[in-house]
């Protein structure tokens, strides 16, 4: 099955990429954004056949390895 | 002094640190990152500037994980001396050693010039050749500088005395100037500025040679 984590800095961290998109979006013409934050999608091929022990694995790759928890938050979406 | 530079696929300053070390009067070993032992009887270890890894998932992260880190950070749990530059600093606070951590540059640019930093204590086996508040001039090269770390940790790094520099003229957006930290019994230090790259006359400047003479002083002395 396959697994799709989300990495995205914590709220608080200055995002500066997404606020230069947030400002390229505004000079492109697009009114209306009040707020950009970029983040990663990671997408994992796993051998697991049991979701929930999937999930479990995956979040300790997330804690060991896939995101910094100084400063990112993440999520893991089993597909 | 004997002492330890660990080479990563990436790694780019290695020899320049090697050197510096050298210049100082150490004997410096080349430690390979798939190694999984440190030599024994290393007195400090560096890890070098560069891009480890490509800096692929996140600056350092790879490194961090890689065999030879977990020899380093055993060493530096047991009380050994371990100091990071540029990427080298990235590094340590992948492995958590050093607390925070290194985004991208605020203004979103690589920056690459001679920058002025604060010696903002010298109570360290690195910083102990300059005086405090001495101002140094030292080259930064990177995209990843911009230190990170939440408004109470920094309070408290200030606190104890754990800031090593400060910018003069913030290049990178780092929290409170942070240019470089230590750890809390202050013998690991991770620094953005490359003192190696300013430590002789041909360099067109000296501001890093005491960085490597002081370390020097401390383990001969020893």
């Amino acid at each position: 099955m396959k697994a799709r984590v989300y990495v995205m800095l914590k709220n608080g961290v200055l995002d500066p990429q997404g606020a230069a998109v947030q400002h390229a979006l505004g000079a492109l013409g697009f009114d209306g954004v009040s707020g950009v934050r970029q983040g990663k999608v990671i997408e994992l091929d796993i051998t697991a056949t049991d979701s929930a022990a999937a999930k479990a694995q995956v979040e300790e790759m997330c804690e060991k390895l896939l995101a910094n928890t100084v400063i990112e938050n993440y999520s893991v979406e089993i597909v | 002094m004997r002492a330890g530079v660990v080479v990563f696929p990436g790694s780019n300053c290695d020899r320049d640190m090697a050197v510096a070390l050298k210049n100082a009067g150490a004997e410096v070993s080349m430690i390979w990152h798939k190694d999984t032992e440190i030599p024994t009887g290393l007195d400090v270890i560096a890890i070098p500037g560069g891009f480890s890894f490509g800096d692929y998932l996140r600056v350092g992260a790879i490194a961090a994980r890689s065999p030879i880190c977990q020899s380093v950070i055993r060493f530096a749990d047991k009380g050994g001396y371990v100091f990071g530059v540029c990427n080298g600093f990235q590094v340590l606070t992948e492995t958590g050693l050093l607390p925070g951590a290194l985004l991208r540059n605020a203004g979103l640019k690589y920056v690459c010039r001679h920058q002025t930093l604060k010696v903002t204590t010298t109570n360290s086996v690195y910083t102990g050749g300059y005086s405090t508040g001495q101002t140094i001039t030292v080259p930064i090269a990177h995209h990843d500088g911009n230190y990170n770390l939440p408004a109470d940790d920094v309070k408290k790094l200030f606190d104890q005395d754990r800031v090593a520099f400060t910018y003069v003229d913030n290049p990178n957006g780092s929290v409170a100037d942070i240019a470089g930290v230590l750890s809390e019994n202050r013998r690991v230090l991770g620094m953005m500025p490359h003192p190696e790259r300013l430590s002789e006359e041909a360099h067109g400047g000296t501001d890093g040679k005491p960085f490597f003479a002081n370390l020097f002083d401390q383990f001969v002395s020893a």
